[in-house]
């Protein structure tokens, strides 16, 4: 049956007929889906992992076990999964596993542009690229099948026009792949330095096998038209090189990208006149073809950063993007995401913003929809790294703080609640283990937020919607040994006030701050409906006689609040209002008053 | 030949589903169908777009700049933003309807009142009152499908039993406001 789908959902549609059993991931963008659309089957068991490593290392048990798996991350997401990938790409494999890594060029939603694809050679793995979402499904299957064959685990290496574009598929019923018995093997699983040095010379190996693969393989094919360009791409660059040479080039489209396959790179490069290596970010494909001898054109024709769309791609090649219309775009305002309406961070920054003011405090962010609060008019980010770093960031800048002399400056930092989970607990436990002073906020909004509304260890569902333990964070803060913790809802402007003024006044002992309140978009359960009382069941509005255009409720931020300029009154948007209160706390004359319904 | 329509938008205007039924319908006609999306952060109020292209070979899913034989935009400024990927001669089906961007809410700054005038003074340009369509026919989030109708009509693409595509693709309760949506933009241009 043809199917119209994105590179994520074939993926997932991939795994299913493959035989795939085991699934685990941690959301990302632009990988999330792929977890997401494989609950829907359910031959496959699919999870959330508290983060990266812990869904590799799942999958690698379940492979171990004898069953097909299939892990599946951002690219950054590899970063933190990196360890269990080097051990396991000496082990190998019982059941295939294929490691999804997806890359975003163009960071469209991610901290880093960095090119995964080093990975495969990094770890001696091999890995497949798809161009569109057949060959997204596809590959699936053919890297289990790579995987069992030649011992290894697979990567899979996509990127955000992949994940997210639509192409048409041709979808079968699944196969069913039986679980191969297990049986104990010390030498191959077992990972101390004499067996893994055995281990060590069989990936050399392997390698050699793969090479042969590699130029044999139907992934990778020649695409003869006119000799006068070669081409050579992998990925979603191969449509693009298409869309701007069409038949006036020839291409050698690779799928299969690690090893690359030397032999049919020389059989291309030896018969065509100019080459040009299409690929996003950094030039591998490039220093290969050059490596074998053959002059090539690639970083310096093809910026080595961002999305190589094709009018990039023409306008490196031909000098110019097709004609457009020249118009004035001094009418065009940017629209940076924002806080929701009712967004449960709003109250924070809206108090941390006088707390940095009075205590010249240092915020240290993390990553989730709490990053937008670096923004204006909360302005309430110092420095944001990297995932689960906020507490140990804080850490080590509180300790060097404390060596100034009269140091009075405090370190505030902040992590959401899937951050928490993720990695955010191992740094708190080192600030209590290493006797430190800073002030710890989770803020905890019952979802993964940023990424969708992903469920975690504390929402109380699995990914599959089946009900589970909801970790309480407060229990699991004291038992870090944090003794100083208060939990506050974030809408109480007061309360989240006191809770700041309490932790500044502890000034030598960590402690922890717990906003706890939904998010404004999440789909509640039935719990959530049972602890917040009236949750956002209100909506307010502006009494214009009573407003005296004094602005303090558009310095919360909430995008349903208009300051009408001609009448110089503040107008609140019904629909997008949610009733949070926040800005009925802080209008100082009364003007902002619940909506008697 | 291949075609391009872009649809663009702010998040939460429902572009994702006008986009899903436009490219479902397209597939179930025959043509080879291919659709990007970036969507990372547009429930933050954030710019949206959806790229969909067809024909009987399509190879990038990525509409060039100079490329969208017609631009729909679901909100005024949204059109000029994208207005660079328009193909020179090209059509602009434009909803007469603003959201103010966030930046334009604290009352620095205004949303320019020039922006049509701009829009019509570049290209062939077609002004929809979809809010107002919509909330006659008594929901204004159909004002996306109404938009879908307009487009559908604009591309000569009405032989597609697109009643059936909304059956097929939207909830029960909303299928019979969706079809009169679809059929109203197409009687509006
Ligand atoms: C290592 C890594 N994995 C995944 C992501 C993708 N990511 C960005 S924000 C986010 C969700 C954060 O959720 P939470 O901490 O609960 O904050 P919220 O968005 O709910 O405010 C995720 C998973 C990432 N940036 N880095
Ligand atoms: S999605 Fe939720 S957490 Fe994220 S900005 Fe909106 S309300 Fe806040
Ligand atoms: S109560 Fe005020 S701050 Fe809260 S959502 Fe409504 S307008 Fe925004």
């Amino acid at each position: 049956m043809k199917k119209l789908l994105t590179g994520n959902e074939a993926i997932a549609r991939g795994a299913y007929e493959a035989g795939v059993r085991y699934a685990a991931a941690y959301p990302g963008t632009p990988s999330t889906e792929i977890l997401e659309n494989i609950t829907q089957y359910e031959e496959i068991k699919a999870e959330w992992a508290a983060n990266e490593k812990v869904a590799l290392e799942s999958s690698i048990g379940a492979s171990i076990a004898g069953a097909r798996a299939i892990a599946s991350m951002k690219h950054v997401g590899l970063n933190v999964a990196s360890d269990p990938l080097m051990s396991f790409a000496y082990t190998g494999v019982t059941g295939g596993l294929v490691i999804v890594t997806a890359d975003e060029p163009g960071q469209h939603s991610s901290q880093t542009e960095q090119d995964n694809r080093h990975f495969a050679p990094f770890a001696k793995i091999p890995m497949l690229e798809p161009s569109d979402s057949q060959e997204s499904k596809d590959m699936v299957k053919i890297a289990l099948e790579i995987s069992e064959e030649f011992d290894t685990p697979v990567l899979l290496r996509t990127t955000t026009r992949v994940c997210h574009s639509k192409s048409i598929v041709d979808c079968y019923d699944r196969e069913e792949v039986p679980i191969i018995e297990y049986k104990k093997n010390k030498q191959k699983y077992i990972t101390v330095p004499a067996f893994a040095k055995i281990l060590r010379v069989k990936v050399e190996e392997r390698i050699e096998k793969l090479k042969e693969y590699s130029n044999n393989t139907p992934l990778n094919f020649i695409e003869w038209n006119d000799k006068k360009i070669g081409v050579i791409s992998s990925g979603m660059c191969f449509n693009y090189a298409k869309e701007v040479f069409g038949e006036s080039a020839s291409y050698l489209k690779l799928g299969f990208t690690y090893p690359l396959p030397d032999e049919m790179i020389k059989e291309f490069a030896s018969q065509v006149d100019k080459i040009y290596i299409i690929e996003e970010n950094d030039p591998i494909i490039e220093e290969r073809v050059k490596m074998l001898g053959f002059d090539c054109h690639g970083v310096d024709t093809f910026p080595p950063y961002g999305e190589l769309t094709p009018d990039i791609i023409r306008k490196s090649v031909e000098g110019s993007t097709k004609p457009s219309l020249e118009y004035d775009k001094s009418m065009v305002v940017p629209r940076p995401p924002t806080l929701c309406a009712g967004c449960p961070h709003r109250g924070f920054f809206y108090e941390l913003r006088k707390i940095i003011a009075k205590k010249n405090a240092v915020v240290v962010g993390d990553i989730g929809c709490y990053t937008l609060g670096m923004a204006e008019p909360y302005d309430g980010i110092d420095f944001t790294i990297n995932m689960g770093s906020a507490y140990p960031a804080a850490h080590g800048a509180q300790s060097v703080f404390n060596m100034l002399e009269d140091n009075k400056r405090r370190v505030i930092a902040m992590q959401g609640d899937s951050t928490f989970f993720h990695t955010g607990i191992s740094g708190l436990l080192s600030t209590v283990f290493n006797k430190g002073n800073t002030i710890n906020v989770v803020l905890d909004n019952r979802a993964t937020a940023m990424t969708g509304h992903q469920d975690n260890p504390g929402t109380g569902y699995t990914a599959e919607k089946d009900p589970t333990i909801s970790l309480d964070i407060e229990t699991l803060v004291r038992a870090c040994g944090i003794n100083n913790v208060i939990s506050v809802n974030p809408n109480d402007l007061e309360a989240m006030r006191n809770a700041f003024n309490w932790a500044l006044a502890i000034e030598d002992e960590p402690s922890v701050i717990i906003t706890r309140w939904p998010c404004a978009l999440k789909k509640f359960t039935k719990e959530d409906r049972e602890e917040f009382e009236g949750l956002f069941s209100d909506k307010y509005e502006v009494e214009e006689e009573v407003c005296i255009g004094c602005k303090r409720c558009t310095k919360t931020g909430c995008p349903a609040i208009e300051f009408k300029t001609d009448i110089n009154k503040s107008y609140i948007d019904y629909n997008q209002c949610v009733g949070c209160s926040v800005c009925y706390q802080v209008c100082p004359t009364g003007a902002i008053r619940k909506v008697v319904k | 030949m291949t075609k391009s329509i872009l649809l663009v938008g702010v998040g939460g205007q429902g572009t994702i589903l006008a986009s899903k039924l436009l490219t479902t319908g397209l597939m179930e006609a025959g043509y080879d169908v291919k659709m990007s999306e970036i969507h990372g952060m547009s429930q933050r109020g954030g710019s949206v777009s959806s790229q969909v292209r067809y024909g009987d070979k399509v190879e990038s899913p990525v509409i060039e700049i100079g490329g969208a034989d017609i631009l729909v935009s679901f909100e005024k400024m949204e059109a000029l933003r994208w207005l660079e990927y328009l193909k020179i001669g090209g059509k602009i089906v434009v909803n007469n309807f603003q959201i103010k961007p966030v930046s334009l809410l604290s009352g620095k700054g205004e949303y320019s009142d020039k922006i049509l005038d701009e829009l019509k003074d570049k290209a062939d340009t077609i002004i929809v009152d979809a809010a107002e369509k919509a909330r006659e026919l008594g929901n204004e989030r159909v004002m996306n499908v109404i938009l879908l109708g307009s487009t559908v009509k604009l591309m000569n693409l009405q032989e597609i039993d697109w009643d059936k595509i909304i059956e097929e693709n939207v909830k029960s309760q909303f299928v019979e406001i969706n079809k009169r949506a679809l059929q109203a933009g197409m009687d509006l241009v």
